[in-house]
């Protein structure tokens, strides 16, 4: 049968993601935030997610949503604070201990995310030496330079936001869209990217930036 | 005594950007070096992002939010800028491809520690983004901040007090009434604004310092704050 893997809806995406699903959330500052996507993923209803976002708390993602519908068990973040002087719901819920946080160097998130979707179980790297966010890791000197032991992240759902997509899930970014979303599509086992258009002709094979075989399913939502 | 405002520290800050420099400028008052870069200077600018040659801020009419910076300002692309993803502008920065990252800062040690990120705000959620991967990887770090706090409580200390990002990084401090060195021997003093005696600044500065060889008075032009 011929590949294709475009799907009808963001809601036919959701399809199948359970209860305790790891989900990636691409997007930063304002480029490439799969809002169609997580306002499918919080009808869908899954609950007790571990969100991997860079941001819990950016005002332009709708992440906020599914923490705020309390379908979100964890974060795994570089940033978790809110704009505002008072607490957002995501800080609230922090505050009183009803979500777990784990704050990562922004670099040591993209490369923990690579990691994960490229066979790497973990790997040593200087950033974070000495801080409280190398508390309780392995540390190790590696030609003459202190390192943090980091391990890979892997999960269960992708969610990204690129511009075109051909039938076999070959997609193309739109300027700074692409940002964490093709490592999150490597890393997760359904990677879903919702796209301003599909088309039937094959995308260049030179102008493709990231591989359908990264990509399970893709929606076309408009601009 | 008014010190130097936010643009002049920053004006102060790129007069030392050399002409075919890749810098990444962190949120606040380092982005606004990129506003009073001396005239000659080919310099590309990196983002987190991936943006990789950001220009100036988009026009509101022409501002869009799939092309931003770090900070999510909407901007233009100078010629020449490419955009890559996360993983590849990370690689960029811990690689040791960018010559000069110039970032805000709480406080800074004598021997470079360098603390930026957690100001200890009771109960808001931990924002660190790629502030320790740039003090790590860029190959040189300058800070940005004023010299004392608003208690007056010097920021220039023996030891951080406030949680580290990186460990002996710090090359160069700009404050609003210094320039200052951090040297295998502590702080360096280049420059110091012309109305701050020697002795003011040992009373506003938490540690040891010497003047450098060639110590000079700090002069910078007027600037709207």
């Amino acid at each position: 049968m011929a590949i294709d893997k475009r799907v009808q809806s963001a809601a036919a995406a959701m399809e199948g993601v359970r209860d305790g699903a790891v989900v990636f959330i691409s997007g930063f500052g304002g480029a490439g935030f799969a809002n169609k996507l997580l306002v499918a993923l919080r009808d869908h209803g899954a609950k007790e997610l571990t969100l991997v976002v860079n941001s819990a708390t950016h005002r332009l993602s709708l992440t906020h949503e599914l923490i705020a519908a309390g379908q979100v068990r964890k974060v795994i973040a570089s940033a978790g604070r809110g704009r505002d002087a008072g607490l957002s719901v995501f800080e609230q819920l922090l505050k009183d201990g009803k979500m777990e946080f784990e704050c990562v160097p922004q670099g040591t998130f993209a490369e923990r995310i690579r990691a994960g979707g490229a066979g790497i179980p973990a790997f040593y790297t200087p950033v974070a030496y000495g801080t409280d966010l190398a508390r309780g890791k392995e540390v190790r000197t590696i030609n003459g330079r202190d390192c943090v032991l980091e391990t890979a992240i892997s999960g269960d759902l992708a969610l990204l936001r690129a511009d075109i997509a051909d039938r076999f899930g070959n997609l193309t970014f739109r300027h700074a869209q692409m940002n964490f979303g093709p490592a999150m599509a490597t890393a997760a086992k359904l990677a879903v990217a919702e796209v301003r258009a599909t088309q039937d002709e094959p995308i260049a094979p030179d102008r493709v930036q990231l591989s359908g075989v990264f990509i399970d399913r893709v929606v076309a939502v408009g601009a | 005594m008014p010190g130097l405002n936010r643009n002049q520290m920053a004006w102060r800050a790129a007069q030392d950007i050399a002409d075919g420099t890749v810098i990444n400028l962190g949120i606040g008052i380092p982005v606004l070096a990129s506003d009073h870069l001396p005239a000659g200077r080919d310099v590309f600018f990196q983002s987190e992002n991936g943006v990789i040659g950001v220009g100036p801020a988009a026009a509101p009419n022409e501002a869009d939010t799939d092309l931003v910076d770090a900070g999510s300002r909407t901007i233009t692309l100078r010629s020449g800028a490419t955009i890559i993803d996360s993983t590849a502008s990370f690689a960029m920065i811990r690689g040791g491809h960018i010559d000069v990252t110039i970032l805000g800062a709480f406080e800074v040690a004598a021997n470079g520690d360098f603390a930026n990120w957690d100001s200890r705000i009771p109960d808001k959620g931990p924002l660190v983004g790629g502030a320790m991967d740039l003090a790590v990887g860029a190959r040189e770090v300058w800070a940005i901040m004023e010299h004392n706090t608003r208690q007056g409580a010097p920021r220039l200390l023996e030891r951080c007090a406030l949680p580290l990002t990186a460990v002996r990084c710090v090359r160069r401090v700009f404050t609003d009434i210094a320039v200052i060195d951090v040297t295998d021997a502590g702080f360096v003093v280049r420059e110091l604004l012309p109305d701050v005696s020697v002795e003011r600044l040992h009373a506003r500065t938490g540690a040891p310092f010497t003047l450098a060889q060639d110590f000079k008075p700090l002069v910078v032009p007027p600037l709207p704050v």
